[in-house]
């Protein structure tokens, strides 16, 4: 499932309008994740607060989206683009891919899941169906660019 | 047997309690059908699914989507005993209407985020949390007859 031209043109129709609450949203988005799934606690076992709205959170939010802005920049190649980020979470973070994914078998959605639910929250009238399929295809996009370099 | 929380018990109640049956399981089924065109396979009755535009306005998809809210209905009313008032319903899934469980998931999340965008700042972690394992158990319930 690739994306089309039409595809990517959407992504950055969308991206410009959230841009302006992309800490936001990327600090709601984690801390669903976190309060909604705690098996991805262990990654941030270091951390002195995992709570939704804590400090660890909302900078780590901020991380996050400046990436996916990235990534909306690099939509044309995700997987060069991306590879610095796929090595860091493959070979020091050793994150289990599953995490980044709408879908992993058997466990219900994880990091990309919880984005798409903040947009939901932050932008119900722009979360039509079309902007939902698109995000979603891209979001499988950038979590499968993350896990290219694990094996 | 699923243990719930008191607070799980009100989050999902209090939830569903907001949802209007004739919004809700529609548009649900609707975005299952364009985010993930392949569920399409099982309306082929249904007439003209060919577009975004089609599907929210097809009248068939409409009236199913309000059927699988009802199963909804029957879920929360039946909290403690979801696996069982399910067992029905996940022989029809599974031996007359060959439907893969997988797709079972993909509507949960169809539903989650229809709700999410109704209830905007109100469907906090914790009502997401409780929402999520609901859904997960009637998921469940719905594929244990696929044996």
């Amino acid at each position: 499932m690739s994306l089309t031209d039409s595809d990517k043109a959407l992504v950055k129709k969308v991206w410009a309008k959230i841009a302006p609450k992309a800490d936001e949203i990327g600090a709601d988005a984690l801390g669903r994740m976190l309060y909604v799934y705690p098996q991805t606690r262990t990654y941030f076992a270091h951390w002195p607060d995992m709570s939704p709205g804590s400090a660890p959170v909302k900078n780590h939010g901020k991380t996050i989206m400046k990436a996916v802005g990235d990534a909306v920049s690099k939509i044309d190649d995700l997987v060069g683009g991306l590879s610095a980020l796929s090595d860091l979470h493959a070979f020091k973070m050793r994150v289990d891919p599953g995490n980044f994914r709408v879908r992993a078998p058997y466990i219900q959605t994880i990091l990309a899941h919880n984005l798409l639910v903040s947009l939901a929250v932050f932008f119900p009238a722009d979360f039509t169906p079309e902007v939902h399929v698109t995000m979603d295809k891209f979001l499988g996009a950038v979590a499968a660019a993350l896990s290219a370099k694990y094996r | 047997m699923v243990a719930w929380t008191d607070a799980e018990r009100n989050a999902i109640t209090s939830v569903f309690a907001k949802l209007n049956p004739d919004v809700v399981g529609p548009n649900a089924l609707a975005r299952c059908l364009i985010v993930y065109p392949w569920t399409q396979r099982y309306f082929s009755k249904f007439g003209n699914l060919y577009s975004a535009e089609t599907i929210l306005g097809n009248p068939m998809v409409a009236a199913h989507g309000k059927v699988v809210f009802g199963g909804l209905e029957m879920a929360v009313k039946n909290l403690d005993d979801i696996k069982k008032t399910f067992a029905p319903l996940s022989e029809l899934h599974s031996e007359k209407l060959h439907v893969d469980p997988d797709n079972f998931r993909l509507l949960a999340d169809c539903l989650t985020l229809v709700i999410a965008g109704q209830m905007g700042a109100a469907f906090t972690p914790e009502v997401q949390a409780a929402w999520q394992k609901f859904l997960a158990v009637v998921v469940s319930a719905l594929c244990r007859q696929y044996y």
